[in-house]
């Protein structure tokens, strides 16, 4: 800090206001990440204590799973270029990452659409509701995996069948939190729309959809999650390049430091996932969602 | 009355509690004159809110009808405006996009997206709500929504105004302010308005005629009072005037003297 006050009059006498206006933004930008540090102080110090614990438990000879620092030099290879590709399975972790999450996006936009159109059906239509609600509370309580049988007879195909149980997976939260935010709509939301005599569809544009967005989108939160830990156990079954056969086969070849190098990749990009509902979700409702 | 603009004839309304049927309102006849301010009061519970939306075609009558300008009112429609209570306006809307969403559906093919845009703010400036356009209802105060919420109503150039219980959720000040507002805006548009109050003051202070509602169940109109103040009224002026005085003391008689709500004790 000093030695920036200090260096201000001179840097004036050198170059003008300039030099010095530089100085105060290098300043500032010097607090602000101290104090982003700062911030993140706590989390240093539990990761640090986490992995010490972890390299001290597993440092004997004799240990079955890795220490910290073993998985870091088996792995090497893996983590310092995770974009080769030499055909069949034998690829990077990121190759891996992107199929696994090429088949989430399809399987997750299947069933936000359709979720979204029965959470609407079932909100609005007490009929619908009585008729369907008990039906999807049963099925919403089938294991994803449990699905994956009936998906491989009738796709017979390992990939569509994996989309599908992402899909049979994450559309029920979908479905539920949508008809709770249909529900919700203040009756007196409905009286202005009746009122102003809007049409369904514009009702449904600009009553139904802004109303209900903070309910939609906890329900898409809670489906990508879903889904995300759906793809990895199903990828463990059907094979192909994915993150969950990445594990299976690492598990089947005995190496162990790189499943564990696969599940922080597997917890990070989950996690990611569901930040990235999250802003959108704020972005489109334009005030927080749980 | 020599023109009737708007009628109530034989209005009644059943409602069915717990599988028996009782009458809430019966027999409710009224005919309102153009540009007149008509204030239901009565206690709560007096069906008086029902009235109002089966004036607004929010509710259907069980029997009898409601006829507008020559017209029976089945459906509700914005020739029928609705200032409601908790003002309702959508909060993911600004104060202006909460007007112009009505403008642009009562008006999108009578007037340019310009004379839309200029036909909005007009209806804000007339509440004093110019300056506060591009706000949320979340950040206006109670009387502030309320505005914008008579702006949204009086911008689809309603044939009535309906208000239930405009300014119930407002404290004293923010209330009489609101109130002289409106004053101002029904001398200058002459407009035709139904308000339900169970204020008194604002009764007698607001209205041509006051209808008074006797309890339910089976609730109809006791008695019908015609306040003749002349225009423009001032709250001060009227506070020892003698007409005002007796109006206002006729009311609280009909209230509190011949129709006291039973269970109050």
């Amino acid at each position: 800090m000093s030695t920036i006050s200090e260096n201000g009059p001179v840097a004036r006498v050198q170059g003008g206001g300039g030099l010095s206006a530089l100085a105060a933004t290098l300043q500032t930008v010097l607090t602000r990440a101290l104090q982003k540090l700062l911030d993140l102080l706590p989390l240093l110090l539990a990761l640090v204590t986490l992995i010490g614990i972890w390299e001290v438990a597993c440092h004997g000879a004799g240990s079955s799973l890795p220490p910290p620092s073993r998985v870091v030099s088996d792995t090497w290879q893996l983590i310092i270029d995770p974009f080769f590709d030499n055909g069949g399975v034998d690829k990077g972790l990121f190759w891996h990452l992107a199929a696994s999450l090429k088949r989430v996006a399809v399987g997750f936009a299947l069933s936000s659409i359709t979720g979204i159109a029965l959470g609407v059906l079932i909100g609005q239509s007490s009929l619908a509701y009585r008729g369907l609600d008990p039906i999807f509370q049963v099925l919403r309580t089938v294991p994803p995996l449990a699905w994956l049988p009936i998906s491989l007879a009738a796709f017979r195909q390992a990939d569509p069948s994996a989309i599908f149980v992402i899909f049979i997976t994450s559309i029920w939260p979908i479905i539920l939190n949508t008809a709770v935010g249909v529900r919700q709509i203040p009756q007196d939301y409905r009286n202005v729309a009746r009122v102003l005599r809007l049409s369904p569809l514009e009702f449904f544009f600009r009553i139904m959809l802004p109303s209900s967005v903070p309910f939609i989108f906890t329900g898409l939160k809670i489906g990508i999650g879903l889904s995300w830990l759906a793809i990895v156990a199903a990828e463990m079954l059907i094979g192909g390049v994915g993150i969950g056969f990445f594990i299976w086969d690492a598990w089947n070849s005995s190496l162990m430091s790189e499943i564990i190098l696969a599940l922080v990749y597997v917890g990070l990009v989950g996690f990611i996932l569901d930040r990235v509902i999250t802003v959108i979700g704020n972005r489109i409702a334009g005030r927080k969602v749980s | 009355m020599t023109h009737s603009y708007l009628s109530l004839e034989n209005v009644g309304m059943d409602f069915t509690v717990a599988g028996r049927s009782f009458h809430a309102v019966t027999d409710v006849n009224l005919s309102i004159a153009r540009g007149q301010y008509v204030s239901i009061i009565g206690h709560s519970g007096c069906g008086k809110s029902t009235l109002l939306n089966i004036v607004a075609g929010l509710t259907r009558a069980s029997k009898g009808g409601v006829i507008l300008d020559g017209q029976e009112v089945n459906s509700p429609g914005p020739d029928r405006a609705v200032v409601f209570q908790n003002h309702s306006l959508l909060p993911w809307l600004t104060a202006y996009q909460n007007v112009r969403l009505a403008v642009d559906k009562v008006f999108g093919s009578a007037k340019s997206t310009a004379e839309r845009h200029d036909w909005t703010l007009h209806n804000l400036r007339l509440v004093h709500m110019d300056h506060a356009v591009d706000k949320r209802p979340d950040e206006l105060s109670g009387g502030m929504k309320q505005r914008v919420g008579i702006a949204r109503a009086l911008a689809m150039e309603p044939k009535v105004l309906l208000m239930d219980e405009p300014f119930g959720a407002l404290d004293a000040l923010t209330r009489a302010h609101l109130q002289d507002t409106v004053m101002e805006i029904q001398t200058r548009l002459n407009s035709t308005i139904i308000m339900i109050t169970h204020d008194v003051d604002e009764a007698v202070l607001l209205s041509d005629r006051i209808v008074m509602m006797t309890n339910g169940p089976s609730a109809t109109i006791g008695e019908v009072l015609e306040v003749d103040l002349p225009r423009p009224r001032r709250r001060l002026d009227l506070s020892d005037d003698a007409r005002y005085v007796g109006y206002r003391a006729s009311v609280l008689r009909f209230l509190y003297e011949r129709h006291a709500k039973p269970e109050a004790a």
